[in-house]
């Protein structure tokens, strides 16, 4: 074994120093408090082994916020750094590995977990189930992306971050031009919480496919878990390509395989290739929810049913069908032919006309509704322009012989944070104010959050407008930093602006949280919004069975049904309820994980096969569990619907 | 009892995974032309993909959920089928020379 401290040691910048001691009080903060509070007890009990859609999807969340904070920081000190000529705030390296984490963190450890975070809490609700398909399963999925995100996090502080930007083109990317551990950390992390990602998609299609609750047909189905739906399918079928390619990749840098070298055989340009074979459907796979939030959204505050439902899901089957034949659009100058390029500019090109279906959709729900301006709908209402804007610079990207002259500029960076973070980001938020006081049974406070909006959607067109200027400037992406008489300077310091009025606007979102736990009143109702769809039919916060009574739907908006339309939902009466019960399996099996993938980096071989032979003992031991859960009687479900008052039961 | 209790398909099915995976080797180890070599992959990987699907998938037990389980094969068709004949397209058939 070539045990050697060097390896694990950063050196150098003051900032890494900060960092590291950052991290160390951080968690010695958590420990003491943990202990002084006496909450060792609770934190396993009620998380730490929880199988509950509802605490996982809110520990996805609270995991999302924090990596919206790391990778912001990152974005921040890029910007910085590029905010005027000849700055001496990051060397190389060290801008090669911000940019970096920045990409890998915000697509794969921020907007994924927000999403399936919000997934979790909403869908079962949605379709009246009591749970997901696979409640272990789900707990695993869990551990694994947050250990899968740690990994990726101490790369930092031990050994050094990946440094060859989120994408990890070959050869840079390979043992030769990159020596350091960091896309060792690459591979495994990004490996690990993919596997979680994959079971996922697994569990969430049975989920919907088999425990909708009776008169639930597949298209009365709200948007949301339509859109999820397809999403997982997506999942299922593009995660496999990003989990071999990251095992050929760690067998390249680990075990001295060729597949991606440039000699013995090996291809360089296989890895772009299947890099975004998976990475073209993952835009998809972060996009389809945040279409279906906003559906929910805007016919909830339109007061009006969504229009046409059936060309919305109609257009998301082909978007998610249309998205695996067009990754070649990344690299058009890669060096393929004048056929090939054709053929991906016209399918690229393609996509625009289901997007633009559901964009008609949104306006039409729009017009004559009664719209009322809450926050939500204010991300929501932002979201079409902003968006619109994207996807038009995306056709004019996805021209191949045009693209030779914006290929690799700031016009692409901007385009990419113009599609993905109206797409996704505005989405998640929007999604956090609308669902938030049926998780904690009161509302985000309107004042701050309208503050925290204009905040954001101004800042974020100060941020990133400049962009497209500067790429058809010349200004090509990630460059770390630039002469005077490039003429860069000004249009950069302005973005810089706009990045700091982002923070801004989300500190104040973050303060809302605190404010309104403090002082919003208590929702009684459970449908504050007076919104359309099951998840607004039980009480606020949710019981750990989430309905008393399985609901009866008869169709499409069944709360709306039952309220306006005097159409009856519950109509069974209680009896006693199966819950599954806690397993610690799924935490210790993401730590073991955890280890099995740090050894791994650092080519520690015996612990690794230690940790290795570890997992093997978790999984067997979990797959001769006989645990069949257990029962709520009925009479406590009953006090506690009465507990939580107001009233459908 | 004894023929209930004892996983007899899942059996079979490992021990064949494990033949045909050998017996894919010999494309490496025999001499055999390139033709037969294309041949023998795609047999043993036919067998084995069906292998998977009947012995551990069970495509062919429950009658209600057959039509998703058909769509799910032919998705999944569909995405391997663009992955494999995409990448011969790009960097084969329409590589610039």
């Amino acid at each position: 074994m070539n045990f050697d401290i060097e390896k694990f040691k950063v050196h150098g910048e003051p900032l890494i120093y900060g960092a590291m001691i950052s991290i160390a009080l951080a968690s010695i903060g958590i420990v003491v408090g943990l202990t002084v509070f006496k909450k060792w007890g609770w934190l396993w009990r009620e998380w730490l082994t929880t199988v509950d859609h509802k605490r996982i999807g809110v520990m996805y969340i609270l995991a999302a916020l924090l990596m919206l904070f790391r990778g912001g920081i990152d974005a921040l000190m890029m910007r910085l750094q590029t905010a005027a000529p000849e700055m001496k705030f990051l060397d190389a390296q060290h801008y090669n590995e911000v940019f970096t984490t920045h990409g890998l963190i915000m697509i794969l450890f921020m907007a994924m977990p927000f999403i399936i975070g919000l997934m979790n809490v909403v869908v079962p609700l949605q379709i009246g189930a009591r749970d997901v398909a696979f409640p272990r399963l789900n707990a695993v999925s869990f551990w694994l992306f947050f250990f899968g995100a740690m990994l990726l996090n101490i790369s930092f502080v031990i050994g050094g971050s990946p440094d060859a930007g989120w994408s990890a083109y070959f050869p840079l990317a390979s043992l030769e031009f990159s020596p350091t551990v960091g896309n060792n950390y690459y591979s495994l992390a990004l490996q690990i919480s993919g596997i979680g990602t994959l079971m996922t998609g697994v569990n969430f299609i049975v989920t919907i496919l088999k425990m909708r609750a009776p008169g639930m047909k597949l298209m009365r189905m709200p948007m949301f878990t339509w859109s999820v739906l397809i999403t997982n399918v997506i999942i299922v079928f593009a995660f496999p390509v990003l989990t071999v390619a990251l095992a050929l990749m760690m067998f390249d840098r680990l075990f001295g395989s060729q597949f991606f070298t440039m000699a013995n055989g090996g291809m360089d340009m296989l890895w772009a290739n299947l890099f975004w074979v998976w990475g073209h459907p993952e835009v998809y796979i972060v996009i389809l929810p945040a279409f279906g939030i906003y559906s929910e959204i805007i016919a909830t505050f339109s007061r009006k049913n969504l229009y046409g439902y059936t060309s919305m899901v109609a257009s998301m089957l082909i978007i998610s069908l249309l998205s695996f034949v067009v990754w070649a659009h990344h690299f058009y100058t890669m060096g393929q032919g004048v056929m090939v390029n054709s053929f991906f500019s016209i399918s690229t090109m393609a996509i625009a006309v289901p997007t633009g279906v559901k964009i008609f959709n949104w306006l039409f729900t729009l017009r004559k509704g009664r719209i009322s301006f809450t926050t939500p709908m204010l991300y929501s209402l932002a979201f079409i322009p902003i968006f619109t804007i994207g996807g038009v610079t995306g056709v004019m990207l996805a021209m191949a012989s045009a693209d030779y002259q914006y290929h690799n500029t700031m016009f692409l960076v901007a385009h990419f944070h113009y599609v993905l973070i109206p797409g996704a980001v505005f989405a998640v938020i929007a999604g956090f104010h609308y669902w938030f006081p049926k998780v904690f049974g009161f509302r985000l406070n309107e004042r701050l959050g309208k503050h925290a909006f204009w905040w954001i959607i101004i800042s974020f067109n100060v941020a990133f407008f400049p962009l497209f200027i500067l790429g058809l400037m010349g200004m090509t992406r990630r460059m770390y930093t630039y002469s005077a008489e490039t003429g860069f300077g000004p249009l950069n310091m302005i973005s810089f602006a706009g990045a700091l009025g982002l923070a801004i606007g989300f500190v104040i979102l973050v303060y809302n949280i605190y404010w309104s736990t403090r002082y919003m009143p208590r929702d009684e109702s459970g449908d504050p919004w007076d919104a359309r769809t099951l998840e607004w039919a039980t009480k606020s916060p949710i019981p750990e069975y989430n309905f008393a009574v399985v609901p009866n739907v008869k169709s499409r908006d069944p709360l709306w049904a039952m309220k306006y339309d005097k159409q009856p939902l519950f109509e069974d009466k209680i009896t006693k309820i199966h819950m599954p019960s806690n397993t610690g399996k799924p935490f210790i099996l993401g730590v073991v994980f955890f280890f099995l993938g740090f050894f791994l980096v650092f080519s520690m071989w015996i612990p690794a096969i230690v940790a290795g032979v570890g997992v093997l003992i978790v999984l067997a031991a979990m797959s001769f569990d006989r645990d069949h859960g257990f029962y709520i009687p009925a009479d406590k479900v009953i006090k506690t619907e009465k507990k939580l008052g107001g009233g459908t039961v | 009892m004894m023929k209930q209790l004892f996983p007899i398909r899942h059996v079979i099915g490992y021990i064949a995974s494990l033949v045909l995976s050998a017996a894919a080797l010999a494309v490496i180890y025999g001499d055999f032309s390139h033709a037969a070599n294309i041949v023998i992959l795609s047999v043993t990987a036919l067998i084995q993909a069906s292998l998977q699907l009947f012995l551990f998938m069970h495509i062919g037990e429950s009658a209600d959920t057959k039509k998703e389980l058909y769509i799910n094969l032919a998705y999944a068709l569909f995405v391997g089928l663009v992955t494999i004949f995409g990448t011969l397209y790009i960097f084969v058939w329409g590589w610039y020379s």
